[in-house]
């Protein structure tokens, strides 16, 4: 066939699907509403920096610096001191009851130490049970008494080294900012690889796909015809995510629009290769929902580092991640959200995007061709 | 008299199970041929074979002169096909499938008008070009979709079981239909449970076990097992012991 014909023949195609999403007025509201509603809710409901620490302190002989030092945990918004007691051991039983998250545990002589020139000894003792919270918690106690040594210096106009532990791209810990990358990840999944799985199984189960098997269509026009709408709507849904999280929760974005365009679609069309391989494995609507789900929502959401850091999970876990696209994915999208990162920087995540693009599409149009036959 | 399609030992296996066996038939340009066969028979396999839904463990075909093998591009531009599962869109119009088919085919916007027109005014449709199909009656859709696998002008056209649960009349029509197609020198290659449609081929073949067992005029095949009707014809080649004990 000539290759007008077969642009023509796809512009069909893609003029169909279009036709197929706008009519479903239902679905295409709830996907346009989606990452509205991701962002607003995993913004405001599964926040991992805290506020309101309980605060217990241990200061058995308080001086002027100890106290200085208790005013500006007081002072700070975050911190609630809830109990003051005379020894460590007494602040088992707090703990036990959870009734502190921190304990500030000051040795007695303080302002002797500071006055001798010698090492400031001041204990953190932070309730790990809930391990991300508790670093962050750690953190944050830590930055007080940072601010606090470096303003005692700075009165005796002595110089001295600060410890490096600034917390770089989110100073604030705004864990919204690392939310809103998982969140974009999540969406394009969605209406990436859910969507095709199930519009392409759609015509499997009716047999509408066999009739177009037999035209002249060839499976990789089926394949893009599907894609193409999808793309668009997903580009739709990036661009929501992004403004709902910069007028709602004021996330930065330092890095190039174009460039996360660009990431986007090739994370989009990693996800519309596996809703087409899923589709092609599977027999019914329902077992490709299903099918589409458990291999990329489910990896995206707990094994991508959206919500439990990579680093954190145990070895098997780590090794099975690097083979989840949304790992990747959401690595670009921080570094270009955040950092402000550019292609020098972030290819290696892009080109092992590629290399998963290039093996699920021959993957995807291999067991098309075999398997609905 | 040309052949529309030539079929030379053609053979499917599944694993050890044989579902066509090397089977040979030619239809004629023009020809309404009916492939029946009871469920399981070998039928719907060895038309996948003939649309290229799948490939042949041996023989060969030509389908609308193309070598189904070599030319399945060729082939696929020449023959229209309607699967016995309803092949029209639902929630497109009766409008947008016909423009869907015609642009998938290569016609051009004014081919699509005017044989969609065309099409629209012989079935009587035009009050509904936009309604959506799915809101259609069974018969109508039917008639539809068999229009629209014909949008093209292919020279052979597949038909899987093109009437299942559809009423008399509509049948009746549908049939009228595809006498129609076929004096416009259309070749007509259908499957069917319906005897009575059976009687209406040119000329028919039954499969059993993946062999076609007789192959001829309705008339010739009645006269060769002595019955009355292309039914008995059927029955006792496709369950010999049944009709024996009948």
């Amino acid at each position: 066939m000539r290759t007008t014909e077969r642009l023509q023949a796809l512009a069909a195609f893609v003029v169909k699907e279009a036709r197929h999403i706008l009519r479903d007025r239902q679905t295409l509201t709830i996907l346009l509403l989606l990452p509205l509603a991701q962002v607003v809710l995993f913004g405001f409901a599964i926040r991992t920096d805290v506020n309101d620490i309980r605060l217990a302190v241990v200061d058995p002989v308080p001086d002027a610096q100890s106290l200085a030092l208790r005013a500006r945990f007081l002072g700070n918004h975050r911190f609630r001191v809830v109990a003051t007691v005379p020894t460590t051991d007494a602040l088992d039983p707090v703990f036990r009851r959870g009734e502190a998250d921190v304990a500030l545990v000051i040795a007695p002589g303080l302002a002797d130490a500071i006055a001798g020139g010698e090492p400031a000894r001041i204990q953190l003792i932070t309730d790990a049970s809930s391990p991300n919270t508790g670093t962050t918690m750690q953190t944050y106690a830590g930055l007080i008494i940072q601010s606090w040594q470096s303003g005692l210096v700075g009165a005796r106009g002595g110089v001295r080294i600060e410890p490096a532990v600034r917390m770089r791209f989110n100073p604030t810990l705004e864990s919204v900012n690392l939310f809103v990358p998982g969140l974009i990840a999540l969406v394009l999944t969605l209406v990436s690889a859910l969507m095709t799985a199930i519009s392409l199984s759609r015509e499997k189960e009716r047999g509408t796909l066999e009739v177009l098997l037999v035209s002249p269509l060839r499976p990789w026009q089926i394949i893009v015809g599907k894609v193409a709408p999808y793309l668009l709507l997903a580009f739709a849904n990036v661009a929501t995510a992004l403004l709902a999280a910069k007028l709602v929760f004021g996330v930065p974005f330092k890095g190039s629009l174009v460039l996360l365009l660009a990431a986007s679609t090739l994370y989009a069309l990693v996800g519309l290769a596996i809703g087409t391989l899923v589709a092609a494995i599977t027999s019914s609507q329902r077992t490709a929902m299903m099918g589409a789900l458990l291999s990329t929502m489910l990896p995206s959401t707990l094994l991508s580092g959206m919500i439990f850091p990579v680093a954190s999970m145990p070895l098997p876990l780590r090794i099975i991640s690097n083979v989840v696209p949304a790992r990747w994915f959401i690595v670009v999208v921080r570094g270009i959200m955040l950092k402000g990162a550019g292609v020098a920087h972030l290819w290696q995540e892009l080109a092992i995007l590629c290399v998963m693009l290039f093996v699920l599409l021959v993957a995807a149009t291999r067991s098309f061709k075999e398997r609905l036959a | 008299m040309t052949s529309a399609i030539e079929v030379r030992g053609l053979t499917r296996r599944f694993g050890d199970f044989t579902a066509v066996d090397a089977i040979t038939v030619d239809v004629g340009e023009g020809e309404v041929f009916g492939f029946l066969g009871a469920n399981g028979a070998g039928k719907t396999t060895a038309i996948k074979m003939l649309i290229g839904l799948l490939e042949p463990t041996a023989g060969s075909a030509r389908v609308a002169g193309f070598d189904i093998l070599t030319r399945s591009e060729d082939v696929r531009r020449n023959i229209g096909y309607m699967s016995q599962r309803f092949s029209l869109y639902d929630d497109l119009t009766v409008r947008e499938n016909i423009t869907l088919y015609g642009g998938i085919y290569g016609l051009t916007d004014a081919e699509i008008r005017d044989r969609g027109d065309e099409m629209l005014d012989a079935l009587g449709l035009h009050g509904v070009r936009k309604s959506r199909v799915g809101t259609l009656p069974l018969g109508w859709k039917q008639k539809l979709a068999f229009s629209v696998a014909l949008v093209h002008r292919p020279k052979v056209v597949f038909l899987d079981e093109p009437t299942g649960g559809v009423d008399p009349v509509t049948r009746r029509q549908f049939w009228e239909m595809i006498y129609a197609a076929a004096a416009r020198g259309t070749t007509v290659f259908a499957t069917t449970h319906y005897m009575d449609e059976a009687e209406y081929c040119d000329r028919l073949s039954i499969m059993v076990d993946g062999r076609i067992a007789a192959l001829g005029t309705p008339q010739a095949l009645k006269a060769q097992f002595d019955s009355p009707s292309i039914d008995e014809v059927f029955v006792r080649l496709a369950r010999p012991s049944a009709a024996g004990a009948a």
